[in-house]
């Protein structure tokens, strides 16, 4: 046999562990909601706020300081300068919020002062991106909408998929059609829409007693709040690829939360009347340690490489990555699992339940 | 085992293909011999590793709208001048209104005959007006808006195309999006700012009469006749900047672009360019009935509302050709031949993203892209390696066959690798090996169960694809609503995932399968399964 880390015979009393996870969880989300609350709601890149940004490279390296005092003369709104990468890449992102300044000009413009004021370095423009405040409206829509039908199908999914109950999925699914529609005629702004219907959702999980949809949403909406909260503590900026990293940890961490659940469900099906629920949950979390850790372990070697090696660009995607898989793992031994216990069959109800599906 | 057999065949023939389609994409292949023979072509780069410019363009809709009701409004003017019926200039009101005062109340009847023909119009208030007028207020009917976008962003479209085609692109990619948006891409070009000009310019050109008897001083006053305007001539001074005289002109154009053949740049002998027109038939007709007619007056060229010349016409020009003089440097003259070769925009296009990216950098891109997905890759081979022994080899083997398969996957799909395409891969080398491990840790299990190798794995196998199965299904949903809803970059991502996902199931479960058969089939029931 190869190496083990979690020995055959672990008996980690995981539900036990339950209230404080949940209070660790909920200090974490509180304080990402928090800083979320305290710098008025999600620092956006030029894909979702607008402006223009030009990525440019030193042959030396210069203070940041001294990089933003080369442009003053251009009165460029809103101006920042900031690293970008790793400390020996010498490049350096300028960011303007002003996108109704002609591409040339700024071109131009950066070309003139940057060779006036920094005589001793040369550079060169790499990249330069130019996003208008309503593609940047509408992008920001799509992200948000892109995200919650990612949920809502997932809760589908699962409700049907595991639990036999397509029936109430599709319910569940007509429901929610509805009620955006009717939420949509309010004419809410797209981010409380999403806010609510997601509420809506659990709600709706809760209510029909899809008990693994429920823990399952849970768990990823856990992760996700807490990603993006992590990412605003950091005063990371959001774009379109962390949103595309926000929707791989959805993936991710379903993926994890389906493998420990359905062990729960075929441990749940061989159990004896009687059993404490929380005990098969345990077994069955414990029988699949070693592979959500042997996982998560490969997963975050790779990802680590892509955060050291990958560059400026896929530097930020790198890491909400790493926290996405970090907490993905977390949640579905700590979160998603004891929920399941919280509202799910109980060894009085389960048994009828998972017989009848 | 005759199923067994089967298998390999289906594996085999999946290797051959995979490789197939894969190799193209290695550096060293390409313009071998080998690569001669191999069906596919290298994977598509996207701009962000390739370098080059991707614009979201948006469309004037409110204007063409405009436009168009004003030529509608001329055209219902003649129509009904045509049967004696006379109505006032019909005057634009908004985007998609139009008021028409019909000058005898008594022709109302016929009037009403002749807006029949005009089906795109719905009148929406009839008034009665002084000394028997009576003032008509139509709009757009609501299908023929839809019709009249459609075919705007269509031509619009089309106009670009063309644009591009004569400017020299490689590969460009133009397509209409959602609205009145459209997605232009071109790969690998060196000069964003100019071929951006390029596009962006309406080039609508008109020929007007300047009116001789207007005095331009009362005109700068406010003073202008009806049917008249006021604008300035420009000429360029040798340091690039214009002067600007004032110039009055009759509104209507008595010629349009639209019968433009060819246009080219040509020197005078001063080595000045200037642009050389050449009409089609109706145009070149058109032009010598005009010249003929207004001998010694002068002709102003006006492109997108900029008078370039006001030359006095000696003769009448007969043969289709005329030129446009004077202002420009000779890359202005160049650019100003292709799009009047192109024809004009339908409307006026705004640019609403613009998203540039060096070459250099895209090169950068891949090398660290590749530098960390190797490192990655040998860092996982290793530890799977160590973890589970004959087991973890398997994996490793069937990781690699993984990877191959993603690539060649990209290159027979056609698909574009971005960068985050490139972490996609990253990412899936990652999670590619969860469903091995899922396996893995089952066969464990069952062996310590106490069944034989043969059947531990039969059985590890049985329980771990529905799993298995169950866990990809989610991120493949994950992956569809990224690529439904993503751009660019965020599709290639999740077009990488998607495949990533579908191999490593095929790999971890099919593949990795025969060679645990393979291992087990030959050894006395009692063989240690080394995992």
């Amino acid at each position: 046999m190869g190496l083990q880390i979690i020995k055959p015979d672990t008996h980690i009393d995981f539900i036990g562990f339950r209230k404080i996870a949940f209070i660790i969880s909920a200090i974490v989300i509180l304080a990402g909601i928090g800083s979320l609350l305290a710098k008025g709601g999600p620092k956006y890149g030029i894909d979702f706020a607008g402006g223009m940004i030009v990525q440019i490279k030193l042959d030396k390296a210069t203070d940041v300081t001294d990089l933003k005092g080369a442009m003053k003369e251009l009165n460029l709104p809103g101006l920042t300068v900031q690293t970008l990468g790793l400390e020996d890449d010498h490049e350096y992102m300028i960011r303007t919020s002003s996108s109704d300044i002609s591409s040339q000009a700024v071109r131009d413009g950066i070309d003139r002062s940057l060779a006036a004021n920094l005589k001793d370095r040369t550079f060169e423009i790499q990249r330069l991106e130019m996003v208008g405040p309503k593609v940047g409206a509408d992008l920001r829509a799509k992200a948000l909408e892109a995200l919650f039908y990612a949920v809502l199908l997932i809760a589908v999914y699962i409700s049907g998929r595991f639990e036999q109950r397509w029936t109430a999925a599709g319910i569940m699914a007509a429901a929610l059609a509805g009620g955006i529609y009717g939420i949509g005629l309010t004419g809410l702004d797209m981010g409380w829409l999403i806010i609510s219907a997601l509420v809506l959702t659990l709600g709706l999980c809760w209510y029909l007693k899809l008990n693994y949809a429920l823990g399952a949403v849970v768990a990823l909406i856990h992760d996700v709040i807490i990603t993006v909260g992590i990412f605003s503590i950091l005063g990371k900026e959001f774009d379109l690829t962390i949103i595309a990293a926000l929707l791989t940890i959805v993936g991710y961490s379903l993926n994890d939360t389906i493998i420990v659940f359905d062990r729960i469900r075929e441990n749940n099906i061989a159990a004896k009347s009687g059993t404490y629920f929380g005990d098969t949950i345990n077994k069955s979390v414990n029988q699949t340690l070693s592979r959500t850790l042997m996982t998560s372990i490969t997963t975050l070697l790779v990802v680590f490489c892509l955060f050291v090696l990958g560059g400026g660009v896929i530097h930020d995607f790198a890491l909400a990555l790493l926290i996405g898989i970090v907490v993905g793992t977390y949640s579905s031994v700590f979160v998603a699992s004891p929920i399941l216990l919280g509202f799910g069959p109980g060894s009085h109800v389960g048994e009828g339940e998972v017989e009848a599906a | 085992m005759q199923s067994l057999r089967w298998r390999i065949i289906v594996t085999l023939l999946v290797l051959v293909l995979g490789l197939a389609y894969m190799l193209p994409s290695i550096p060293g292949i390409q313009g071998t011999s080998l690569a001669k023979l191999l069906p596919g072509d290298a994977i598509n780069l996207g701009l962000d590793l390739k370098g080059g410019i991707h614009l979201t363009l948006g469309v004037d809709m409110d204007t063409a709208m405009k436009n168009n009701l004003a030529r509608l409004g001329d055209d219902l003017k003649a129509s009904a001048a045509e049967e004696q019926v006379f109505v006032l200039r019909p005057r634009v009101l908004g985007e998609d209104k139009i008021r028409v005062v019909l000058l005898k109340g008594e022709q109302k009847d016929k009037f009403k005959g002749i807006l029949k023909q005009f089906d795109s119009l719905s009148v929406d208030a009839t008034e009665p007006g002084e000394n028997g007028k009576v003032e008509y207020i139509l709009s757009l009917t609501p299908q023929y808006r839809k019709y009249l976008t459609k075919l705007t962003l269509d031509q619009a479209v089309k106009t670009i195309r063309n644009r591009i085609d004569q400017f020299g692109v490689a590969e460009p990619d133009i397509r209409k999006q959602a609205g009145n948006r459209i997605q232009v891409q071109l790969p690998g070009l060196q000069d964003p700012e100019r071929a951006i000009k390029i596009i962006g310019r309406t080039a609508h050109l008109e020929f007007k009469m300047v009116d001789e008897g207007a005095d331009v001083e009362t005109a700068k006053k406010g003073a202008v006749a009806p049917g008249r305007e006021l604008t300035v001539l420009l000429h360029r001074k040798p340091d690039g900047s214009y002067t600007e005289t004032p110039i009055v002109l009759k509104k209507d154009a008595v010629l349009t672009g639209e019968y433009i053949k060819d246009a080219q740049v040509r020197f005078d002998q001063f080595n000045t360019p200037y642009v050389a027109l050449n009409f089609n038939t109706r145009g070149g007709t058109i032009f010598a009935r005009l010249t003929g007619e207004n001998v010694n007056k002068r002709m102003a060229i006006v492109l997108d509302g900029k008078v370039y010349s006001a030359p006095v016409i000696q003769e009448k020009i007969a043969g289709g050709r005329a030129s446009i003089t004077g202002s420009f440097d000779k890359e202005e003259a160049t650019d100003l031949a292709i799009v009047l070769r192109a024809g004009s925009l339908p409307a006026p296009i705004d640019i609403l993203e613009q998203r540039t990216v060096g070459p250099s950098l895209g090169q950068e891109s891949i090398d660290k892209g590749v530098t960390s997905a190797v490192i990655g890759l040998a860092l996982v081979l290793v530890f799977m390696g160590i973890y589970y022994g004959i087991g973890g080899l398997v994996a490793d083997i069937v990781l690699v066959l993984n990877i191959m398969l993603i690539m060649a996957g990209l290159a027979a799909f056609g698909a574009t690798l971005t960068l985050p395409g490139i972490a996609g891969i990253i990412l899936t080398i990652g999670m590619a090996v969860d469903a091995n491990v899922i396996i893995f840790e089952r066969i464990r299990e069952e062996l310590r169960r106490g069944l034989t190798a043969g059947a531990a794995v039969t059985e590890g196998y049985g329980r771990a694809t529905l799993t298995i199965l169950d866990a990809n299904v989610t991120t493949i949903i994950a992956a569809i609503i990224l690529y439904q809803f993503g751009t660019g970059p965020v599709r290639g991502f999740a077009v990488t995932l998607t495949l990533g996902i579908l191999t490593s199931m095929f790999t971890a479960i099919f593949v990795s399968r025969i060679m645990f058969d393979l291992y087990t089939r030959n050894r006395a029931d009692r063989a240690k399964l080394n995992i």
